[in-house]
């Protein structure tokens, strides 16, 4: 399966998206910002970072890109699509997912390892967890509280579209302590914190087990390879 | 050349941390006048000249781009020309 990377002017963490695919067993496809080629990829990621310095709004102007206008095709077509953090941002800005971000409730820019709750194990990102399983990724970010009208929290909540919650801290003052959410159909997926940083051994988070040894984020991508096959991810 | 002012305000009723942290800090600087700040956008726009075409383009953008209707209102749009700014 090849799976696409979008790189934007301020992208951080498209190389280890990248490194995240190949370790769970695809291939990743580098594409560019500025192109209007998707190179015939199987799904698409778009990445952690600051796009243009968080300029007018946190992911706003990545999200007018000229590759926008196929990865907004691609994924009302059902093309599985994931964005983390400022990719999460993005999708919310394309209007591919429902709410917005603004800056995290206490101001600060935060950083810790964060216990999410999956909410909904059926979409294509998170097809090989268990509903309900706890996980442990990487947060990061300045801009990261979700927030959307009662009506829009009320619709989500009701449809399953809420995919992951906040676990014992709420770190930005997100609405329901909603750390993902995904579209109707479950193929488009985003969340502030970051699976690719919880993918190989030795440099993941910290578990019970070992130092650096959490890799609950590579369910994510070989999620979405199960998806592409109509398998079941194995379930770790 | 005349240019077109656009201003976008976060939604009255989201918290606005920015605006918050400076009613913060005027109040330790003694200013317990000012119950409340909140901070907002201006977009300044130049143009040739203003037709309604580019009045109606501005709309447009003041909605699907300045502002995200989520987090934001477009307070006003208004066009300033040179004459105007000098006497401002």
């Amino acid at each position: 399966m090849r799976i696409g990377v979008v790189t934007f002017p301020g992208s951080l963490d498209d190389r280890d998206a990248q490194r995240a695919v190949r370790l769970a067993g695809a291939t990743p496809v580098a594409l560019w910002h500025g192109s209007h080629d998707l190179e015939g990829v199987e799904a698409i990621i778009l990445p952690g970072g600051f796009s243009y310095g968080d300029y007018l709004r946190a992911g706003a102007i990545a999200s007018l890109s000229p590759i926008m206008t196929e990865v907004v095709d691609a994924a009302n077509k059902g093309v599985p699509v994931l964005g983390i953090c400022n990719g999460f941002q993005m999708l919310a800005e394309a209007r591919l997912i429902p709410g917005a971000h603004t800056r995290n409730a206490h101001q600060q820019f935060i950083r810790r390892d964060q216990r999410l709750r999956v909410e909904n194990a059926a979409t294509d990102w998170t097809n090989g967890f268990e509903q309900g399983q706890e996980i442990t990724i990487p947060l990061k970010n300045a801009d990261g509280r979700f927030i959307a009208d009662d009506e829009t929290i009320k619709r989500i909540e009701g449809q399953g579209q809420v995919a992951f919650r906040y676990v014992g801290v709420n770190p930005n003052g997100s609405f329901d302590d909603i750390a993902g959410v995904s579209n109707e159909r479950g193929n488009v997926v985003g969340l502030m914190p970051h699976p690719e940083h919880a993918t190989e051994p030795g440099f993941g988070p910290d578990t019970p087990a070992a130092m650096s040894s959490g890799v609950d984020g590579l369910t994510f991508f070989t999620s979405v390879i199960a998806a592409s096959l109509k398998i079941e991810a194995p379930v770790k | 050349m005349p240019t077109i002012v656009v201003e976008v305000m976060p939604k009255a009723e989201l918290l606005d941390p920015q605006g918050k942290a400076v009613t913060g800090a005027l109040s330790r600087m003694g200013r317990q006048a000012y119950s409340e700040v909140r901070i907002g956008k201006r977009f300044e726009l130049t143009v040739a000249e203003v037709t309604d075409e580019i009045l109606e383009d501005v709309k447009v953008l003041a909605d699907d781009v300045f502002s995200n209707s989520v987090i934001e209102d477009v307070v006003s749009i208004t066009v300033q020309d040179e004459a105007a700014t000098v006497s401002a």
